[in-house]
């Protein structure tokens, strides 16, 4: 294996994990802030892709509708606060499963009803549909460069707004001791509506980032759902650096997974037996990985709380 | 007592009417991110129906839809109560093999036909076929034998093969490598329902394969072509799919990057026949879309079972006659891809071919027919059939 090579699968590794992240980082805000457990997660994304498509289509543009989508997805996920999440913050997990597991099934119908069954269109703005050559004579998609770019503007902006803001310290506050941050006259109802729109934008963002290279169809989030899910427990739940580096770790464990695994086994194993060990090996890696993980750390690597 | 005599006379009309009546259980995946298969193949299939004024083989008929949500427990459970309950007289309308694996005991249990609109795996044409199935669509390995064949044709020296890590995908690549002789630079299985190829775009590239065979479903197909395109990769290596994972419902998600594919089917929308463009024109009337591979397979699986219907004289029930009937009726129907052949084994005898993803006239895209590739093929399993 070339050395270019190698590096193109490093670079791939992040770049998926940076897509990865993109929709982790929401549902960790949400999941570790709010205690809540929030399948309909990926049914936002989807809503997301679709506003996305929908809006380029109509004003022709690629980074017009991109602030649109953003906007529209985070009323979207506003008003589901206001009117139903909000109910669900006192029950058990169990009861939050269950009910966010029905805005999946309500989504899907709802997006079916309004778009129609069959995939939709998202194509990637006109000038970066093609590849750009990397120095060392790399060729790479010039579109998911512009991931990677967007996943750690993301990164930072999060941390900036988490670690710098007022926002964000009213925001660690409430995640820390939400009774206490009560009775210091904190807004939490109004907080947590706020918290829940930016992580609906964000899964605006991730639908809208990714649907150019995904297929933006009804039931696009349930898939991707469960890596992010990894992501988090892997990161600990809560933290968005450890939505960062647990996204990183995934998509890089899993693509070298996928790149390196059936080159090291055709090197000791008879090939009959390669070809099958190698696919099946690296489409359980992350698991093995969270499982590692969770034995030597429960808590995820960067646990939010003590 | 006049009065009491009519409304006897009436009932009685009404039951003879009701025991001449045909009664279809269509059960097919409808919803779930697969749905848009199930639907193009039901709007086939509802078209066919309506330009029969509602009446199949002149029988009034009623068309039972049940939603399978591609889970093979949930389509045994529709398929026995369609069967039971509803108490219909044919079946048809499977999009996925593992569904028709699961439903197939119980329709064969209870001695009713079922034609198939799509899915014709190997296990029903070999050694487990039966005088009960009846395929209008295709067996499972034939648009794969036709890529191969078509590489071959092509003077590829070289293939690099991928598709998913399950039963499909394996016999997709072994129907390719059936048909093509040149070398094969490797076999890649990817996890199903995969969303990022970068990796295996990556060794595809260093490969530098002549030809890249795709066997990719639903979504997977799409995210591929979308990765493929963006990767520069259509400059580098020629891209050949099945046809109906790069069809019409595809089209319309992926949009120009699919231009310059090749793909390979049993139907193509400018097929020159008066049958063909009179289905893509009701089609297109009554849908306002172009009809995909998939709305042809249900709308020839209707206008066959109108002809055998017809053919047998509605005795649906007498397995001789029937079979009989629905043997002959390929040749009998008008359906866009002309007259053809059934083989013992229920799978049609048919000619397959390349097609080539270019704009139309309009500026739609469109999988326009370029050659023809494999003739009066048949399945590769009628060998094991014992029926003759």
């Amino acid at each position: 294996m070339s050395t270019i090579l190698f590096l193109e699968q490093t670079l791939n590794g992040v770049q998926f994990g940076l897509m990865l992240f993109l929709l982790a980082a929401g549902l960790t805000l949400v999941f570790g802030i709010m205690d809540m457990i929030n399948l309909a997660h990926g049914s936002l994304y989807m809503v997301g892709a679709y506003f996305m498509a929908s809006f380029v289509q109509a004003t022709g543009s690629f980074w017009l509708g991109l602030p649109l989508a953003l906007g529209a997805t985070a009323l979207v996920g506003a008003a589901l606060e206001m009117t139903l999440l909000r109910r669900l913050y006192g029950r058990d997990h169990l009861t939050q499963v269950l009910a966010t597991f029905a805005i999946i099934l309500i989504a899907n119908e709802a997006v079916r009803i309004a778009w129609g069954s069959q995939p939709i269109m998202l194509n990637a703005p006109p000038s970066l549909t093609g590849p750009v050559t990397l120095p060392g004579g790399l060729h790479y998609a010039s579109y998911r460069l512009l991931i990677i770019g967007v996943g750690a503007a993301v990164a930072l902006a999060l941390y900036f707004l988490v670690a710098k803001t007022r926002v964000g310290m009213l925001v660690r506050a409430g995640a820390s001791n939400r009774e206490m941050a009560i009775a210091m006259g904190v807004n939490i109802r109004r907080l947590f509506t706020i918290v829940f729109a930016l992580g609906a934008a964000l899964c605006a963002l991730a639908g809208a980032m990714l649907g150019p290279i995904l297929a933006v169809q009804v039931g696009m989030g349930e898939n991707i759902l469960i890596l992010a899910f990894v992501v988090i427990v892997i990161g600990g739940i809560g933290s968005i650096r450890g939505a960062l580096v647990g996204s990183l770790l995934v998509g890089i464990v899993d693509t070298s997974g996928r790149a390196f695994l059936p080159l090291v086994f055709s090197a000791f194993l008879p090939p009959q037996l390669a070809s099958a060990a190698g696919p099946a090996i690296a489409s359980v890696l992350i698991y093995l990985l969270m499982a590692v993980v969770l034995y030597f750390r429960p808590q995820g690597l960067f646990p939010a709380r003590g | 007592m006049k009065v009491l005599a009519t409304a006897f006379a009436a009932l009685l009309a009404f039951n003879a009417q009701a025991a001449s009546e045909l009664k279809i259980g269509f059960l097919s995946t409808l919803s779930g991110p697969a749905g848009g298969i199930g639907i193009e193949i039901r709007d086939g299939f509802n078209l066919a129906v309506k330009l029969a004024g509602g009446r199949l083989g002149g029988l009034p008929t009623e068309v039972i839809f049940a939603d399978d949500t591609l889970n093979p427990e949930t389509g045994k459970q529709l398929a026995e109560r369609l069967l039971k309950r509803d108490r219909v007289n044919l079946m048809t309308g499977v999009v996925f093999s593992n569904v028709m694996l699961a439903v197939w005991p119980t329709i064969e249990e209870s001695k009713v036909f079922y034609v198939a609109p799509n899915a014709t795996p190997t296990t029903i044409t070999g050694k487990g076929c039966s005088p009960y199935f009846f395929s209008a669509s295709w067996p499972n390995e034939a648009h794969h034998e036709a890529a191969g064949a078509f590489a071959q044709s092509k003077g590829f020296k070289n293939a690099y093969l991928i598709a998913p890590n399950y039963p499909a995908g394996k016999d997709a690549l072994t129907g390719f490598k059936r048909t093509y002789k040149g070398q094969i630079v490797a076999e890649q299985y990817v996890k199903l329902n995969q969303l990022d190829y970068s990796a295996e775009l990556a060794q595809i590239r260093a490969a530098k394969a002549d030809a890249l065979y795709a066997f990719l479903p639903g979504g997977m197909g799409i995210n591929f072509i979308k990765q493929f395109v963006a990767a520069g990769l259509s400059n580098e290596v020629q891209l050949i799919v099945p046809g109906f994972v790069s069809d019409q419902d595809v089209v319309r998600a992926v949009g120009d990057p699919m231009l310059g594919m090749f793909d390979t089917s049993h139907w193509a929308y400018d097929l020159d026949n008066d049958a063909n463009r009179k289905f893509v024109a009701e089609f297109q009337k009554e849908y306002k879309r172009i009809p995909s591979l998939f709305a042809e397979q249900g709308y020839t699986a209707a206008l066959i079972i109108d002809q055998a219907v017809k053919d047998a004289k509605g005795k649906v029930e007498d397995v001789k006659a029937f079979r009989a009937a629905l043997m002959k009726a390929p040749e009998r129907a008008k359906t866009p891809r002309g007259p053809f052949k059934e083989a013992a084994n229920g799978t049609p005898i048919q000619d397959y071919y390349v097609r080539a993803l270019v704009k139309d006239r309009e500026g739609h895209i469109v999988n326009k027919k370029i050659s023809t590739i494999l003739t009066h093929h048949q399945d590769f399993w009628l060998k094991d059939c014992p029926m003759k």
